[in-house]
């Protein structure tokens, strides 16, 4: 436990990086402040995510427990901007939440980062729609949990790509969408859903809808036994459903995924994979601890991985890290300069080192643990963390993403660094 | 300044022609080209980012320019119009 503590306490937020410890002043006695809500997942939802961690991994099943807490916390509004009764949370805040959370349960904390996404989506681009305002003031008075709804059967993981199409009439749209996976689909209160504009409209020339529950229906294609991230519950669902048309986000889908689903998705993730990462190495560093203490003089064989593995592990907070402050310090104009090139490199890059380094770093934490790490009903085992984290280099498949980056990089000459 | 002027208004149909030309090869628009307003949305028009990618590389040839990383952004290449300023901007066209 004191070793959870040393960890967390490393990834404290520099003062004035979220939003303020003053958010109690004026809002729903829900809100909170990003402070008091780091501080519930650390010292509640951790504590209980980690105790279900084991089980729900075993059972592929929701993490119901932690999900309950983060409710219980007002955990589910982080993201909504204060005026709607949420805390405002930037994306520092965010990350830490996901990071301290991952270091319980991964799928807990997956769940988290992909809640957080969508509500980003709806706060950043959904304003100026009255129900969608309305359904994020809901969201934060009931803690209410949405899904995203992206992949599809035909689009082979281009998530800027659709086949299904709206189809309006009379004020409302129609949807119905083949999705090859939907996370916590069948738990979610809501879900947002990409697909194109119209029937007539090119395949990437798409917007975000927003379905509640009752106005669709899933039929599961599949299901979810899978090496990892097992808590995520995340099969295949064909999906109908409809709505009127104010809950379609207005604007493009091309400018809001540049401008929050990718930069909080590939945030959030890092931030994720860091904390699953970062409970591997305390697990090896126990064991190494426990070594050194039976013969004190002696440095134990593995301490030396264990420095080495544990620079590794500071590259990739510092890395997440640094973009998310950089995310939270963009100005004005902000919206614009997402739409970039460099901010596109700067998102993809982030994204491929952490998935690969979170995935070594557990390798290498195994090394150290051994035997003993190998074993799923020993309390140094990694296996859990190993599995989950192989998920990181295939959700948005790396090779894609490097593909795109090295097109993008023939047109960009990285002026930053060069001049 | 009226000789300048004179000068781009006489060169802006050349100029959006070669910009058509290279949309027609490179775009992968799901619309012709030719029969887009230099208003129309170039994105909506199906161009996707990696096809855009090839547009700027093939810009970048055709008027013998390259564009700083400040100018690499969806916004600057989502119509003709927009691509022929920014060329504009850049001293070329």
């Amino acid at each position: 436990m004191q070793e959870a503590a040393t960890r967390i306490a490393a990834l404290e937020p520099a003062p004035g990086g979220c939003a303020g410890s003053s958010a109690l002043a004026g809002t729903g006695t829900r809100a909170g402040s990003a402070a008091q809500l780091l501080e519930g997942i650390r010292e509640r939802v951790g504590a209980l995510a980690a105790a279900h961690a084991a089980e729900v991994d075993r059972q592929a099943r929701f993490p119901r427990e932690s999900v309950a807490a983060l409710r219980a916390l007002g955990a589910l509004s982080a993201a909504v901007p204060r005026e709607l009764g949420g805390a405002g949370c930037g994306m520092r805040a965010l990350a830490m939440q996901c990071a301290v959370l991952a270091q319980g349960c991964a799928s807990s904390a997956m769940i988290l980062a992909m809640h957080h996404i969508q509500v980003a989506c709806l706060a950043r681009h959904g304003l100026s729609s009255a129900p969608l305002r309305e359904y994020l003031s809901t969201l934060a008075r009931e803690q209410r949990l949405i899904g995203s709804v992206t992949s599809e059967v035909g689009t082979f993981g281009d998530t800027r790509s659709s086949v299904c199409a709206l189809t309006r009439a009379d004020g409302r749209f129609t949807l119905a969408k083949d999705a090859t996976t939907i996370s916590y689909g069948a738990q979610a209160d809501a879900l947002l859903i990409t697909c194109r504009r119209s029937s007539e409209a090119a395949a990437n020339d798409q917007v975000l809808v927003l379905l509640r529950r009752g106005e669709y229906q899933l039929e599961p294609t599949g299901g979810w036994d899978t090496l990892g991230m097992r808590g995520t519950c995340s099969p295949g669902f064909r999906l109908r459903g409809g709505a009127p048309l104010e809950q379609i986000v207005p604007g493009a889908f091309a400018d809001s995924s540049a401008q929050t689903m990718v930069p909080y998705s590939h945030i959030l993730w890092a931030s994720v994979w860091y904390g699953i990462a970062s409970d591997a190495v305390a697990r090896a560093a126990g064991q190494v601890r426990a070594q050194a203490r039976r013969a004190p003089g002696t440095l134990p064989s593995a301490a030396t991985a264990l420095a080495k593995v544990s620079a590794e592990l500071q590259a990739v907070r510092h890395h997440w890290q640094a973009v998310a402050d950089e995310f939270d310090a963009l100005q004005g104009g902000a919206m614009q300069e997402l739409l970039s090139i460099g901010w596109a490199l700067k998102l993809n890059n982030l994204k491929l080192t952490v998935s690969e380094a979170a995935a070594r770093i557990v390798h290498q934490a195994l090394q150290i643990t051994g035997i003993a790490g190998y074993k799923n009903d020993s309390p140094a085992s990694v296996g859990r963390h190993y599995r989950d984290l192989l998920s990181a280099a295939l959700m948005v498949s790396n090779e894609r993403i490097a593909g795109k980056s090295a097109s993008m990089l023939l047109v960009f000459k990285d002026d930053a660094v060069a001049g | 300044m009226n000789q300048l002027d004179t000068r781009v208004v006489d060169d802006s149909s050349a100029l959006t022609e070669r910009i058509r030309r290279i949309l027609k090869q490179h775009g992968r628009l799901s619309r012709d080209a030719e029969r887009l307003s230099e208003q129309d949305d170039l994105y909506e028009a199906g161009m996707s980012s990696h096809a855009s990618v090839n547009v700027m590389l093939a810009l970048e040839s055709e008027f013998d320019l390259e564009f700083p990383d400040q100018m690499l952004n969806r916004s600057v290449f989502d119509s003709i119009g927009a691509i022929a300023s920014a060329i504009g901007q850049l001293g070329v066209g």
